[in-house]
């Protein structure tokens, strides 16, 4: 093993990582946060894709407000990477940073499995933190003996975000109402897609992904992967079904412009005008924002996508049981989940807000980067009628497994039949009996 | 150093008695922090994941562990993606390590000669090696990119139809191939270079009296008086691309290898069941099986070394 030509033996770093985890567990190493003697504390933060606190200024506003606080963020952009780091984070005990985000398919495998791990809210005074949200969102994090395990930030009403400039070089309408209408059912949403691609310039697709279609379209349904019982439905489930049927279909009438969403060609392709349209959880606001930059300002707009509804993601803080500063987490929390805080964060960034009260306050948000799309509104009403999604532990695996399946229908030819057991083959794989 | 250091110790001073027992033991005590460490950070983890390779262990309730014998490696065995993931190994291993040591051989032929700026050349030789697999693999899925990658732009713009150098199989393999190559040719450059140098200058000067072209040199002095080399690096070269893993990972960021597992490798294969499906004890059954086939093709290399030195006399 000790031949100069071993890279990273795989091996020996399987069983060194492997047996320093499991010897790990039991000490804990914080996250090196160092503080300076005159009472000044730095709180970590660690969050995945976009969050949108930094870039809507309230970190800025709560250090001004509490000048002994520092706040440093780390980001992983891509959610199943932030999702390993943190699970060997957690068993190694160490390297976890105060206040750690978790994606609301994560939460059920969380609050089974790991409840131990995390910092029960109510110890820390801000038991209360998740009753202004919509009921589900706070249901999803408690325990079944009642532990509030984390704080509910957003939730991923969606809707449907696209390029007025394209679609006017393609002879469509542009116009919210009239599209809303066009694509009120996803059939029509392919239909219209159609249109488009019989103008369009060559290179120039109709959305961004397979995937992305899925994803919103599975997220209508309230019961999308596991039932009620926490049995796993996600081969007969009637929403993956249908939202397979139509992805392919997609694929089929050459509608995707085949890019792997969240890598580096995805990113490159909000700017470069790859696609028309894209399936858009409030969140992903943020997320084009900060891809297309100000360039893509005034070409995009946003209208009420099919079915008017559906779920797309959403996220938790949570401080994991090692943090440094359980205490200073608790309260930034608190104060970055107050209405006030979550309205603010809709209207610069357009994570959408699942504080009832803050809800209230965002109705009449419009958005300039947007054509002054009302996005309040269009959110809000996603939003009502959003069912209260069932939340399975292999919800994360899941999902990617049927996203990298239609991967391989749109990139490798895969029949989509073929491409289904593949996934249902992933599944499997990933299973622990 | 410890080494001449004891050997000089005899000419030094007449050997006493005492100093008899001590010497005897000085090298035990020179070797023993290898050992120490050996045992605790190579051998101890070792075994430990022979052992956790017998229960089920999952990452998130990492503190249980239940008993399961050998269930881990048949259910291993019986696994497609397992016998995919070994078929990636050796292809990508082929695709990577061949081309490599052949175009070392060559370049090392060529620095031989006697060359203005040679120190150059060769300290340019081990740049790709000293830079990180993790940059180089990025810069690499650049190039690779599929819409805006540099080689699909040269691709077109001579007609040819662009590449999806990532999810397309062969052309993914080959990617990740192109990557070790780079990174290690020069290397192997290197180490033939210093084999060809130790190779007396006679024998090449008599054979170019019995007028052997260079080419015939190369064949009949160059490559008999390697081979020893030449075993060395194709025996490290194997148990490197067995393991072969930081650049897969990167390659399209995708712990699974790819949307169809097309390049993924062994060691991918163990990084996705132990850190993406939190599967310990199946990712430590992985561990071992690799070892042992690593271990396995080592004794096949050596054996076949051996046999051909036999035939040489």
């Amino acid at each position: 093993m000790a031949t100069p030509r071993v890279r990273r033996s795989a091996a020996a770093l399987g069983s060194t990582v492997l047996a320093t985890a499991l010897l790990l567990t039991a000490c804990s190493s914080g996250s090196g946060s160092k503080d300076s003697a005159d009472g000044k504390v730095t709180i970590t933060v660690d969050l995945f894709g976009t969050f949108g606190f930094k870039e809507a200024g309230l970190y800025d506003e709560y250090m001004k407000l509490h000048p002994n606080v520092t706040i440093k963020q780390t980001d992983t952009q891509d959610e199943g990477q932030y999702w390993q780091a943190l699970q060997t984070k957690l068993a190694g005990g160490g390297g976890l940073a105060d206040i750690q985000g978790l994606e609301v398919g994560r939460v059920a495998s969380v609050v089974q499995k790991q409840a131990d791990k995390f910092t029960d809210l109510k110890t820390l005074g801000i038991g209360d933190v998740n009753d202004d949200l919509v009921d589900w969102k706070g249901a999803a994090i408690k325990t079944a003996d009642g532990k509030v395990l984390g704080a509910g930030t957003d939730i991923g009403p969606e809707a449907i975000c696209y390029r007025t400039d394209l679609f006017k070089a393609a002879g469509l309408p542009t116009d919210r109402a009239e599209l809303a209408e066009k694509w009120s059912t996803w059939q029509g949403y392919l239909d219209l897609g159609k249109q488009y691609a019989a103008k369009a310039e060559a290179g120039n697709a109709w959305t961004d992904s397979a995937a992305g279609m899925f994803t919103a379209e599975v997220g209508q349904q309230k019961v999308r992967y596991s039932d009620e019982a926490g049995k796993p439905v996600y081969d007969s489930s009637p929403a993956v079904k249908t939202a397979w049927a139509d992805s392919t279909a997609l694929v089929a009438d050459g509608l995707s412009a085949k890019l792997a969403q969240w890598t580096p060609e995805w990113n490159k392709a909000f700017s470069t005008g790859k696609f028309a349209t894209l399936s858009c959880p409030a969140w992903m606001i943020g997320y084009i924002k900060g891809q297309a930059g100000d360039a893509g300002s005034g070409k995009w707009d946003i209208a009420p996508g099919p079915g008017k509804t559906g779920n797309w993601g959403g996220s938790y803080l949570t401080i994991p049981r090692t943090a440094k500063h359980p205490k200073e987490a608790a309260e930034l929390i608190k104060w970055l989940n107050a209405k006030e805080q979550q309205a603010t964060l809709f209207t610069k960034q357009g994570s959408f807000p699942s504080s009832t009260g803050a809800q209230a306050a965002i109705k009449d948000v419009t958005d300039p980067y947007f054509n002054n799309a009302p996005i309040g509104q269009i959110f809000s009403e996603s939003a009502k009628a959003m069912p209260a999604q069932v939340l399975g532990t292999e919800d994360g695996v899941i999902g990617k497994a049927f996203t990298d399946a239609l991967g391989e229908v749109e990139r490798t030819n895969t029949a989509p039949d073929t491409a289904w057991k593949h996934a249902l083959d992933n599944v499997k794989k990933a299973d622990g009996n | 150093m410890a080494l001449s250091s004891t050997a000089r110790l005899p000419a030094a001073k007449p050997a006493k008695r005492p100093g008899g027992l001590r010497r005897r033991l000085a090298p035990y005590g020179f070797l023993a922090p290898f050992f120490g460490l050996f045992a605790a950070f190579g051998l101890f983890p070792l075994l430990y994941t022979a052992w956790v390779s017998l229960h089920r262990v999952e990452l998130q309730t990492s503190d249980r562990m239940d008993w399961l014998g050998f269930q881990n490696y048949t259910r291993l065995l019986s696994d497609p993606f397992f016998w995919n993931a070994l078929r990636n190994t050796f292809t990508i291993g082929v695709l990577s390590t061949v081309p490599q040591l052949l175009m070392a051989l060559g370049l090392a032929h060529l620095l031989n000669y006697k060359l203005r700026g040679r120190t150059f050349f060769r300290v340019a030789m081990l740049m790709p090696y000293a830079t990180s697999v993790a940059a180089a693999t990025l810069v690499f899925a650049q190039l690779f990119g599929r819409d805006y990658g540099l080689i699909n732009w040269v691709l077109s713009s001579i007609g040819v139809n662009p590449v999806d150098w990532q999810a397309d199989t062969w052309a993914s393999q080959f990617g990740v191939s192109a990557i070790v190559t780079w990174r290690w040719t020069g290397y192997n450059a290197l180490i033939y270079l210093a084999g060809m140098q130790s190779i007396p200058g006679e024998l090449y000067e008599s054979a170019a009296v019995d007028g052997a072209s260079r080419w015939q040199q190369f064949r009949h002095v160059t490559i008999p008086g390697l081979r020893p080399t030449i075993v060395f690096t194709v025996v490290v070269s194997t148990i490197g691309a067995t393991q072969l893993f930081g650049e897969p990972l990167l390659y399209e960021g995708n712990s699974g290898g790819g949307i169809s597992h097309q390049y993924q490798t062994l060691g991918l294969y163990l990084y996705e069941q132990g850190w993406t499906f939190f599967h310990l004890g199946r990712a430590a059954a992985v561990a071992w099986v690799m070892f042992l086939l690593i271990v396995l093709l080592a004794l096949l290399n050596a054996a076949i070394a051996a046999r051909r030195n036999r035939t040489d006399r």
